[in-house]
């Protein structure tokens, strides 16, 4: 409860800075969604050259699409960790984030709170509803709640993932530019993982899973039967990356030493 | 080591480009600005480990956009004008073009204007932006040297990658992927500037990088676009920078057409001069700092 709190204390506190800058609240949103769009482009570029990928027609691909949008705007909204490593080591921030009450990750996480990011996952909702009425996709009584514990479990993924990368900070000093790549990387998670060979499909299941922020659980709403079983998994990969970027996160942060300055 | 380099990277043309003050010092000056190649080059070496990972997640673009298209390619017909193998080519080029040409020119330059410390860049006797040109050719060095060529050595090992054997292809394809660093850096440099402009640009550079990935024909080939939106990309730089060098490289344009792609880029590199200039003399006059 305390930490709810904490949370709307900090929101109100990112309405009051905004509103000076209202023109940049617009930009970031527009440059967020054009983020979006290239892969959305993509798509749309790619089925007018081909009725199929890998078996899955342009519907269910954009289903897909917009499904990935949704945890994704959530975990951009909540989980911000861009420039940790300058903003907190380097500036020897983490000193002061430390010696605040809260949980020092979640104090971390409260100052980059970042809500237009969640215009994406309204975004990514409308198109899940504009392409599965296009399918034809039957709305059970699951759907939502399913809906909202998968979604729940991707930004479990993420987090624990980015966590645990930002946590390699504490390790070594130099600036890691292995974030913005992973950036890339993510967004193949939401095409269908068949296509690729095996070394890609281990990785994007097992070792970075983010399979298991697109495609796997859309294709639960997309009756998709053969990542059925996949897609019931979600909620434990979650849980258990999240497991680990925790982990690696508090061992790093014993090892945190400050910056000297 | 410093001479070498400086002799090695003596190639860009503009570099005689008016220093900012007296002339009995421009031979002084020349210098300096080579010592800007040396200074980031060096810099950057010293922290090398970080584009191993580089290298390895490069290479995973490359898998995931090769299986991609050959998913898409399926039975085999040519696709705007590309076949499978020469997609292929132009995946693994032009991510390994982009390792190269990429860099943070548009976050340094806003960063120095946001804390001020653009302020003391501007009193120095030296033209700022070519200076912020000069450190982004040392990165590009390094890049080229470490991260780029080890990086196409795995991808051909990994993927049937066809390069030309003809050395006047290679030559082609190098002083192409020179241009296209200029023009990338030339908009990053304008992305930076505009920052006195608008106070906080942090979107407007997040929103360039989309912007240059997409028209610049990295993660789609131009040719593929539907035909009205590739008569657009036809007349913004963008196309520049991936789509023609790779278009070259890949066998596609040959003969005559390849003086032509050289003509675009040059022309791109000349007209983007005009509002850096512009903007490079507005910004002056309207600097103000921010605290400090």
């Amino acid at each position: 409860m305390y930490y709810f709190g904490l949370v709307i204390e900090y929101l109100k506190n990112y309405m009051k800075t905004r509103l000076t800058y209202r023109a940049d609240f617009w930009v970031e949103v527009i440059s967020d969604l054009l983020f979006q769009a290239t892969n959305f482009i993509f798509i749309l570029v790619i089925f007018m050259h081909t009725n199929s990928l890998g078996g899955w027609n342009q519907n269910e691909v954009v289903f897909v699409y917009g499904f990935f949008m949704v945890p994704f705007g959530v975990f951009s909204c909540f989980v911000n960790m861009w420039g940790f490593s300058e903003r907190y080591i380097v500036k020897g921030e983490m000193d002061r984030i430390l010696t605040r009450p809260a949980h020092n990750l979640f104090q971390i996480f409260l100052e980059n709170i970042d809500p237009p990011a969640l215009v994406g996952s309204f975004i990514g909702l409308i198109i899940m509803a504009i392409s599965g009425s296009n399918l034809g996709l039957p709305f059970e009584w699951w759907t939502i709640p399913v809906l909202i514990l998968f979604t729940l479990s991707a930004v479990a993924i993420y987090t624990g993932i980015y966590t645990a990368l930002t946590s390699l900070s504490f390790y070594s000093d130099a600036p890691t530019g292995i974030l913005p790549l992973m950036y890339n990387i993510q967004s193949y998670g939401r095409y269908p993982v068949t296509i690729y060979n095996r070394a890609i499909q281990v990785l994007l299941t097992w070792i970075i899973p983010f399979a298991f922020v697109g495609i796997y659980p859309a294709a639960l709403f997309l009756q998709r039967d053969e990542m059925k079983s996949m897609a019931l998994l979600t909620p434990v990969v979650g849980l258990v990356f999240l497991g680990i970027g925790l982990m690696a996160w508090n061992y790093g942060v014993r090892r945190y030493k400050g910056a000297g300055s | 080591m410093s001479k070498m380099l400086g002799v090695a990277a003596s190639s860009p043309g503009g570099s005689t480009r008016r220093p900012d003050s007296g002339g009995n010092s421009r031979k002084l000056l020349l210098g300096a600005y080579f010592d800007f190649i040396r200074i980031r080059f060096l810099t950057m070496l010293a922290y090398r480990v970080n584009y191993y990972s580089g290298i390895l997640i490069y290479t995973l673009n490359i898998g995931v956009n090769y299986f991609t298209w050959k998913a898409i390619y399926g039975d085999g017909q040519a696709l705007g004008g590309f076949t499978a193998a020469q997609m292929t080519t132009y995946v693994a080029v032009s991510w390994m073009a982009r390792a190269f040409y990429f860099n943070n020119l548009d976050r340094e330059i806003s960063t120095d204007i946001r804390d001020g410390s653009i302020a003391i860049q501007f009193i120095r006797p030296y033209n700022y932006v070519l200076v912020k040109m000069m450190q982004g050719l040392g990165e590009g060095l390094f890049r080229f040297m470490l991260f780029m060529i080890p990086g196409m050595a795995i991808a051909m090992l990994l993927f049937p990658v066809n390069l030309p054997t003809e050395p006047s292809a290679w030559i082609g394809f190098l002083v192409m992927l020179f241009f296209s660093f200029l023009i990338n850096s030339q908009i990053n440099v304008i992305t930076g500037l505009l920052a006195f402009f608008v106070e906080n640009n942090e979107g407007m550079m997040r929103m360039k990088r989309v912007v240059v990935d997409l028209f610049s024909g990295l993660i789609v080939p131009i040719s593929l676009f539907p035909g009205w939106m590739s008569s657009v990309l036809e007349v913004l730089p963008f196309q520049a920078i991936t789509y023609l060098p790779g278009s070259v490289f890949t066998g596609r344009v040959q003969g005559v057409g390849i003086w032509n792609v050289l003509g675009i880029q040059v022309l791109w590199f000349l007209l983007l001069l005009i509002p850096i200039v512009w903007l490079y003399h507005a910004a002056r006059k309207r600097l103000f700092v921010q605290g400090g």
